[in-house]
């Protein structure tokens, strides 16, 4: 027996449904991230946002997308920031204050941000298609089309700004050496 | 039949509730780390953006993927110095937290 093409007593679809439980992962996931008061527990839900939001990006139609942020997000970045988070954590890191003293400003801020963005949405005629169902998937080709076409200049900049925030990393990251680099007068 | 995930303005409300959340994270929380992460949560707001114009708008078909794969190159890079700038800090200063770093303000 085939499923029904609406789900019974809420009437939404099944991509709706889908959609509202990945984009409640992301958002509470997010709360998590900035809320939490231990911060690998933070580092732990990063990661959940970003797998979620891989799946809203498969919903898009952009699994090329998708795979890359399963790739460098999930895999690396998260890898980097938990590492970070283990190198930086001393027993002087107390990890009850969270907040800074301007917490209630950055607050109002958030806020204001958020009901600016949602009047600017709903007061803008974008001239968007509506699909019946999520929108279809375009396939790579597009994608290739637009990288390596209009965009190439771009995306060379982007390969040789990589290759320097590598050298940059690694400076950065290497020991000092000598007594007069980074020493801080008492 | 969808009446929610067909459309363009779910996409972008979410993203402008991300990009919010990783605004007051960025401006709130006292650990550096922290401050990357709300970095990351917005940058991924904004590809969350890119993706969904890029899907929902037929002049823009691809172009939202492409912008959504650069920022991701970006966003790795800006986490590989990002971190590399706290943990050198973290060496001299035996802090993560920002609003310890006051050497310039003395």
């Amino acid at each position: 027996m085939p499923l029904p093409d609406v789900i019974p007593f809420i009437g939404l679809g099944w991509s709706d449904v889908l959609f509202l439980i990945l984009s409640g992962v992301v958002l509470a996931a997010a709360f998590a991230v900035v809320f939490g008061r231990d911060i690998i527990k933070s580092g732990l839900f990063l990661i959940l946002t970003l797998g979620a939001l891989a799946g809203i990006y498969v919903m898009l139609g952009a699994a090329i997308v998708a795979g890359a942020q399963v790739l460098v997000y999930i895999g690396a970045i998260s890898v980097l920031i938990l590492f970070a988070i283990m190198l930086t954590q001393s027993k002087l890191a107390p990890v009850k204050l969270a907040f800074q003293t301007q917490v209630t400003p950055a607050a109002l801020a958030a806020v204001l941000l958020a009901v600016l963005f949602g009047l600017a949405f709903g007061s803008t005629e974008w001239g968007s298609t509506v699909f019946t169902d999520t929108p279809a998937a375009t396939g790579t080709a597009p994608v290739a089309a637009a990288l390596f076409g209009p965009y190439l200049l771009a995306f060379e900049i982007a390969s040789v700004l990589i290759l320097a925030a590598v050298i940059g990393g690694l400076y950065l990251a290497m020991e000092p050496k000598g007594d007069d680099v980074g020493e801080e007068l008492p | 039949m969808s009446q929610i995930a067909g459309h363009l303005e779910p996409y972008l409300v979410l993203s402008g509730m991300l990009f919010a959340i990783g605004s007051f994270g960025f401006l709130a929380r006292r650990n550096a780390i922290s401050m990357l992460m709300s970095i990351e949560l917005m940058l991924n707001a904004v590809n969350l953006a890119a993706l969904a114009f890029g899907a929902f708008i037929p002049s823009l078909a691809g172009q939202g993927a492409a912008f959504a794969l650069l920022i991701i190159a970006v966003a790795a890079a800006e986490a590989t110095v990002g971190l590399a700038i706290v943990i050198a800090i973290f060496r001299n200063r035996k802090t993560p937290l920002v609003d310890e770093y006051d050497t310039m303000r003395q």
